[in-house]
């Protein structure tokens, strides 16, 4: 009785400690998070929403997650990463695709500290161990979003309102990231009205109203019907909401999030990236003192995308068009980048290096093309889709 | 009643020029306008955000100091500042409005980067910063040398076209920034030389930035003694108080205006080599990072002399950080920070006002009693 008693004191201070070990592990964790702009930008909202979200579930204080705004991508990025690290932060976040270098040489010196750099593409060639790139399937929802255009295009034509199946797109950088964005939306389209075709303007920034909104006028001008646009802010929902109303046929597919403040009539949907997903268990793994994947990349199988609720205007049918293409993306039957769906330079494209290891940015190795289907964000978390498809035309500036 | 209506009305306050100042009363001024500011501020900081003031001010003191590392950037943003300041005092002595050490320390920058990318691997990692150095220097010195052509012989406004200068500098980064990018699109330079580290600063007694220091406090003392005790800088005084002077003493009155403006462009160039080598290893639109401008004040409060520059841009670089501390501790917008540095800046020059005038508000009774 007694050796039983003795067992069971030693179980049960044992586990204690364990579980208060585990618990302070839980409490000295701290978070920094470094943001390209702050909440007024759809995209920073959705990492702090992201944030906030995984702080919820993994039940982290206030005290623990460090935010820093309006962090250019410059080696401001450098300074506010190494700050953070001084502060004793475990896991440092930064959110925009410029911030990766300076994340790395940050990662150089804190060895102990993991750099999570979001939409990145060098972790994977990293000798460091405490560098990691994450980014959704945004593909996924750009494509879905697509769809809902393609039903309201279609519904244009039928109706004898519009008679050329014209789409524009804002796009910020000339990028895999961006190309990669609006051929899925394109696609989506062309699923419903195949001979849809798009220009694409850049602005050159990813934060931009007043360039967005320009960029937009001039593809209405040109002729667009309807707008898709990878910029982060309401610029050119903004623009569509007003010409619409002059009594254009215009409407817009936004980013990041719900346009229909801004637009309330012009905006059909918005592509979404639903950060916790990511977050929620990229934190745990570090709060746990696991290893984090040096790619980790989601979509809707895991809940990691989304598109924003549907506008007013949209067409007939839309939902069930919308639910029937996020079934066959999660069960495997649709896939994006099918290459029987698309072309370049009129031709079938049967081979795409993704990957680059001698540091030219064009890929050298990582056939990105499997039987027959491009996947995106599987070899690496970064999207790598950079062909240029026939129907699609990049407009320049000058 | 008749002499009544003749009086005249004598105004609230009666402004005239102080003559000699002590200069203990001059400081003492000056650290009552900064008190005065922190109680201003301590009053907003409550009003908006609830928080204890003095809890704010030791946050503020905590972002420019709280750890080592924290206090190295504090240096070397203090030595940058200082950097730009000290080429700014030649120039504003000389009453030649620069406000063109945000292009000069641009190009300077640009110099140095596109050392660092075509010289790599061409020469050892130490023969490459002297050239660096150079052609930093010599770079911002054709930036200032430009305006200062232009005044000396057109007699062009000198304001306007250093201004004009910095957009042409910040264009010609953009151009640099898309040559350069890297990765391919992403529109940034991104850390140059990341692995080999070629051309940038070695680090000294084991610290980064203690070449920066080194740099700036030789600039500090040449600044200082180039001014004060040498016959060029005696020119520029005097062509700073009166041109007409300058001439009747047989001063050639351009070329100390061109001369200067070279000297004032090329240590803006050193700057922009500070930048790029000695602290950030890229090149972007914000290497300058409004710096250019900041420093103005600067030089103005110290008086162009380079050992009170030192103390002002150490002020300024302390508030910068405490206030974004601020802004991250509390989670506030930067925009409560920069009200805050705003204030503090506005009752430290408001105090120049009150070292230089005197003001008496109106005695009321003065003149009935001699009636």
């Amino acid at each position: 009785m007694k050796k039983l008693f003795t067992v069971l004191f030693v179980l049960v201070f044992t586990l204690t400690v364990v579980a208060f070990n585990a618990e302070a592990a839980a409490e000295d964790f701290k978070l920094g998070v470094i943001l390209v702009h702050d909440e007024n930008s759809g995209y920073d909202m959705a990492h702090i929403d992201g944030v906030k979200g995984a702080q919820e579930k993994l039940g982290l204080t206030d005290d623990q997650i460090i935010f820093k705004y309006n962090i250019p991508e410059t080696e401001a990025c450098y300074d506010n990463a190494v700050d953070l690290a001084e502060q004793g932060c475990d896991l440092i976040i930064s959110d925009s695709y410029g911030h990766q270098s300076y994340m790395m040489q940050a990662a150089a010196e804190y060895p102990d500290v993991i750099f999570l750099a979001a939409t990145g593409d060098t972790a994977w060639k990293e000798p460091m161990e405490n560098v990691a790139n994450f980014f959704p399937h945004t593909y996924e929802s750009r494509y879905v979003s697509g769809i809902v255009a393609g039903m309201k295009l279609k519904e244009l034509l039928d109706s004898g309102k519009i008679t050329d199946p014209y789409v524009g797109y804002v796009g910020a950088y000339p990028y895999a990231e961006v190309v990669s964005g609006y051929t899925a939306f394109f696609l989506g389209i062309r699923s419903i009205v195949p001979d849809a075709h798009m220009d694409v303007q850049y602005t050159n920034s990813w934060y931009d109203p007043k360039a967005e909104g320009e960029a937009a006028n001039a593809l209405i001008s040109r002729g667009c019907v309807i707008i898709g646009q990878h910029a982060d802010s309401t610029g050119a929902p903004s623009a569509i909401q007003a010409a619409k109303d002059s009594g254009k046929i215009v409407y817009s597919v936004g980013y990041n999030i719900s346009m229909l403040a801004v637009a309330p009539t012009a905006a059909l949907t918005s592509a979404q990236n639903r950060w916790a997903a990511l977050y929620t268990p990229i934190i745990e793994k570090a709060m746990k003192g696991e290893a984090i994947p040096k790619d980790f990349s989601v979509g809707y199988a895991n809940d990691a995308v989304q598109i924003a609720p549907l506008g007013p205007e949209v067409a007939e049918g839309t939902q069930e068009a919308v639910d029937a293409a996020i079934a066959g993306i999660i069960d495997g039957s649709l896939n994006v980048f099918d290459t029987d769906n698309f072309t370049v330079k009129g031709e079938k494209i049967t081979s795409f290096l993704a990957l680059d290891t001698d540091g030219d940015w064009t890929g050298d190795t990582g056939e990105a093309i499997e039987d027959g289907i491009f996947y995106e964000s599987k070899l690496i978390s970064a999207p790598y889709f950079s062909l240029r498809i026939d129907g699609i035309t990049e407009l320049t500036n000058e | 009643m008749m002499k009544q209506k003749h009086r005249k009305k004598e105004p609230l306050f009666r402004i005239s020029k102080n003559g000699f100042v002590p200069l203990y009363k001059a400081w003492a001024i000056r650290i009552g306008a900064l008190l005065l500011a922190l109680v201003v501020c301590a009053f907003i900081i409550y009003s908006i955000t609830k928080l204890n003031p003095l809890k704010v001010y030791g946050t503020m003191f905590q972002g420019a100091f709280g750890t080592n590392k924290r206090m190295w950037v504090t240096i070397r943003d203090t030595m940058m500042l200082l950097c730009i300041g000290l080429g700014l005092a030649p120039a504003f002595k000389m009453r030649f409005w620069n406000i063109g050490a945000e292009g000069q320390v641009l190009v300077g920058g640009i110099a140095s980067a596109a050392c660092m990318i075509y010289l790599r691997g061409k020469m050892s990692a130490t023969a490459v910063l002297p050239i660096m150095f150079v052609c930093s220097m010599l770079a911002g010195a054709i930036w200032g040398f430009i305006p200062g052509y232009f005044k000396a012989k057109y007699g062009t406004n000198e304001t306007l076209f250093t201004l004009m200068m910095n957009y042409i500098a910040i264009q010609l980064t953009s151009y640099f920034v898309a040559l350069w990018e890297n990765p391919y699109g992403s529109n940034t330079v991104g850390i140059i030389n990341s692995r080999d580290k070629f051309g940038w600063f070695p680090p000294i007694f084991g610290q980064m930035y203690g070449l920066n220091v080194i740099i700036v406090l030789v600039l500090v003392v040449l600044i200082y003694v180039y001014l004060n005790y040498t016959k060029q800088g005696f020119e520029i005084s005097v062509v700073g108080d009166s041109e007409n002077t300058a001439r009747y003493c047989g001063i050639d009155v351009k070329r100390v205006i061109i001369r200067t403006m070279i000297i004032s462009g090329a240590i803006c160039g050193i700057a922009g080599f500070l930048a790029v080598a000695g602290a950030g290893h890229t090149i972007s639109v914000s290497t300058a990072g409004g710096r250019g401008f900041t420093t103005i004040i600067v030089a103005w409060m110290a008086k162009f002399n380079s050992f009170v520059m030192v103390l002002f841009s150490s002020l300024l670089v302390f508030l910068e950080k405490g206030a974004m501390e601020i802004a991250s501790r509390y989670q506030l917008s930067d925009y409560v920070s920069n009200m805050i540095i705003g204030i503090i800046l506005f009752f430290i020059l408001g105090s120049e006002f009150f070292i230089n005038f005197k003001v008496r508000l109106r005695q009321r009774f003065t003149k009935d009693k001699s009636q």
